[in-house]
């Protein structure tokens, strides 16, 4: 049996806050091992596709399908919240950095193991007492910690606030500790937010080295244009809540419709463009 | 950090004289507002019931003067101690060699308390002194866990040390009720099971375990609360607790209490007078000393049995959960962490201290009543954590000793007791306003060094 191409298909997701509509009726799919851009201009509901697919909020309609390597499927929009990550293996990142800022970088990789530290702890009780299997599953995840600060320069930083390291630090400080979830779909939101030039170009490298080193698939959130066409596989553009483009980073560069979307025309060019594209 | 720099530049007009006088004739004028009627006009009932009044204009005049000259004093202190806007009062060096310090200060009080009763024998105010301190560090160190490391701010914390009261002077009452093993195996004739002289050993646990179920109990209806509301409902629950044991009388005698509870053993030998005793079992004279040198090691006990495990558990996946959800929850559940069941472990591990030193205390007393678990414990014992610095073990043990040894070290004082306590609490704030010891250890080293997280970069927790 052969397992399906696509780790993630969503199909005829609605997002409504009210009268509002954040997302309407939005089908896509990010393949497996693929790096999969979500762009859009601001406001384009990028952010709200991100929340329905880690389960911070219950979308309004449609379906979000997960399958693993190992043809395990999920349906995210069935998964309460903290079960997404646990269960279904989706990690996310946030567009203003969540690390856990008063505790230290390898304590922020190690928080992020909990599931597997949690079982080998026996939930605290032989953790209390300091069996040996646990010390052993302890010394992994040390292991494990080390390796992923190692990837992204931190380890002489390991023992330090997460709070005191710089920016970009931080950034790929909470890129690993996704990471360190063992994730099968990687959700980044915006990573390259505030980065200089060559930090968002060690940011690629990195993007890249997950994707294949470890066979991890990400999505990704955007607006860093010169990243998105660097290292993409795949490109969905979304504008007001609707996909208006969804193809390969050439063939949607080119895109009419997606160059009205960005380039700010007025109005009344953007409905021309975009009536003549269809 | 380009905001101390800031701050300095636009403190610098503050430091004129004009700005110190404006500031101090307010204080005066304040001052002035104030005491007008509390000491400027004196009021008292005359020889035939009818109100006489006197002024005392001169008393008010120096009040005014000296929160005057004071204030002013205040300011110059302030502007020579540091430039305003600078946060740091106490020198580096001085911080530096504190935390030195530190690092043998748990070992030396340790060694000192275990020869408190060996050092003071003959006194057994001190002895009684030390086994309250005692009580009120595990208390400390079991609130730690819910305050300190899951930053989930409990008010109600009495709740649990009176349950685990309540549970070991009934249970060591009325014995352990068996009503399933009477029914289904005939030849267990009692009902409940008296346990005679290991009453405190076996009931111990289940006053613990006791507590750490109302402790779930408190946690399900505020998972969803943070901050003051969490608080609000906390605070109510320790009163809902305290008013079901005051009006449930037939089975707490409400208000007269429980009397008569059975003391502790030494694992079954009493400490009392009679030849079966452990004076007449070791051949030597009866003192009731005795018990209370037992009682203080036996708090000390457990109080140190409590620092332990909460050590641990600070080390173990669980603990490192609880701070990670002080830190930021939004987080935690993108890590895959259960929001529900970790706020419910640290509210129970909380409670299940709560209850151990509870039953402590109902052993130790022999009789328990409703007024001994108002408000005012619950505050006091969040004021140690929080003098302590949150989080931090020696901390809470120092703010223990702090405020429970200053306690009764002004009680000559008499009514100006709660002043002097008042002030050196507003003092100490100002001083640290982290607490005593007002850095976090990291749970866990990749390189063998002793750091520390300043506590500017931790969060007190929302929740």
């Amino acid at each position: 049996m052969t397992v399906s191409p696509d780790i993630l298909t969503v199909e005829h997701l609605s997002m409504r806050f009210g009268g509002i509509v954040a997302v309407n009726d939005l089908s896509f799919a990010a393949k497996r091992r693929e790096i999969t851009a979500l762009i859009g201009p601001n406001g384009a509901g990028k952010t709200t596709v991100f929340n329905c697919i880690t389960g911070f909020y219950r979308p309004s309609g449609g379906s979000m399908r997960l399958v693993h390597d190992d043809g395990a499927t999920f349906q995210l929009e069935r998964l309460h919240d903290y079960r997404i990550s646990k269960v279904a293996k989706v990690a996310r990142t946030f567009q203003n950095i969540r690390l856990f800022p008063g505790m230290t970088a390898l304590e922020n990789l190690m928080v992020a193991q909990h599931a597997t530290l949690m079982r080998a702890s026996g939930f605290s009780l032989l953790g209390l007492l300091g069996v040996p299997s646990f010390r052993e599953a302890e010394a992994r995840a040390i292991d494990v910690a080390r390796q992923w600060l190692d990837r992204i320069g931190l380890v002489d930083r390991a023992d330090d606030a997460a709070g005191n390291l710089p920016y970009g630090d931080q950034r790929r400080l909470e890129i690993a500790r996704a990471m360190c979830s063992g994730p099968a779909l990687l959700c980044l939101d915006e990573p390259a937010a505030g980065l200089n030039a060559t930090e968002s170009g060690a940011l690629s490298d990195l993007l890249l080295a997950i994707r294949n080193d470890f066979g991890t698939s990400i999505l990704l959130i955007e607006h860093d244009m010169s990243v998105v066409m660097e290292i993409s596989d795949h490109i969905v553009v979304l504008d007001h809540g609707v996909k208006i483009s969804d193809g390969e980073p050439r063939a949607v560069r080119d895109d009419p419709k997606v160059v009205a979307a960005y380039l700010g025309a007025d109005e009344d060019t953007a409905i021309e463009v975009m009536e003549s594209g269809t | 950090m380009a905001l101390p720099v800031a701050d300095r530049s636009t403190a610098k007009p503050t430091s004129t004289f004009g700005f110190i006088f404006k500031k101090a004739a307010l204080s005066a004028l304040v001052a002035l507002a104030l005491f007008s009627l509390m000491i400027g006009i004196r009021t008292e009932a005359g020889p035939s019931g009818q109100l006489i009044y006197w002024t005392r204009f001169g008393d008010l005049a120096a009040i005014v003067a000296a929160v005057f000259v004071g204030s002013i004093l205040i300011e110059l202190l302030r502007q020579w101690l540091g430039p305003a806007g600078t946060r740091t009062i106490v020198p580096p060096r001085i911080t530096e060699g504190l935390s030195v310090a530190s690092r043998f200060l748990a070992p030396a009080l340790l060694v000192f308390a275990l020869l408190v009763p060996v050092t003071f024998y003959n006194q057994r105010y001190l002895l009684d002194l030390g086994i309250l301190v005692l009580t009120y560090v595990m208390l400390g160190w079991g609130l730690n866990v819910v305050v300190g490391l899951a930053g989930l701010l409990d008010l109600g914390y009495v709740a649990f040390y009176a349950v685990g009261a309540y549970s070991y002077a009934l249970l060591a009452q009325y014995g352990l009720p068996l009503p399933l093993l009477s029914t289904a195996y005939p030849f267990i004739t009692v009902e409940h099971l008296q346990l005679g002289p290991w009453a405190f050993w076996v009931l111990l646990p289940v006053s613990g375990l006791l507590a750490a179920l109302w402790g779930v109990l408190l946690g399900f209806p505020v998972l969803r609360l943070r901050g003051d509301y969490l608080a609000i409902v906390t605070l109510a629950f320790g009163e809902i607790i305290r008013l079901v044991i005051l009006n449930w009388q037939d089975l707490t005698g409400g208000p007269n209490g429980i009397s008569g509870i059975p003391r502790p053993t030494l694992f079954g030998i009493p400490l009392n007078p009679g030849p079966h005793g452990l004076a007449g079992m070791l051949g030597i004279p009866f003192s009731p000393t005795h018990r209370l040198v037992f009682l203080f090691y036996l708090i000390l006990a457990l109080a140190l049995l409590t620092n332990w495990v909460a050590i641990r558990l600070r080390r173990l996946p669980i603990g490192r959960a609880w701070e990670a959800m002080r830190e930021d929850e939004v987080a935690c559940r993108a890590l895959g962490i259960n929001i529900t069941t970790t706020k419910l472990s640290a509210f129970a591990t909380g409670a299940m201290f709560g209850g151990f030193a509870g039953a402590f205390f109902a052993t130790r007393q022999g009789f328990i009543s409703p007024e001994s678990f108002t408000f005012q414990e619950s505050a006091l014992v969040l004021a140690i954590v929080v003098l302590g610095g949150m989080g931090s073990q020696l901390g809470v043990a120092l703010a223990a000793l702090t405020m429970i040894g200053g306690f009764e070290l002004f009680r000559g004082l008499e009514q100006y007791r709660m002043l002097v306590f008042g002030g050196v609490m507003v003092l100490l704030m100002i001083w640290r306003p982290r607490g005593l010891v007002g850095h976090r250890a990291p749970s866990v080293f990749l390189h063998r060094e002793r750091t520390s997280i300043s506590s500017d970069m931790v969060k007190e927790g929302r929740g």
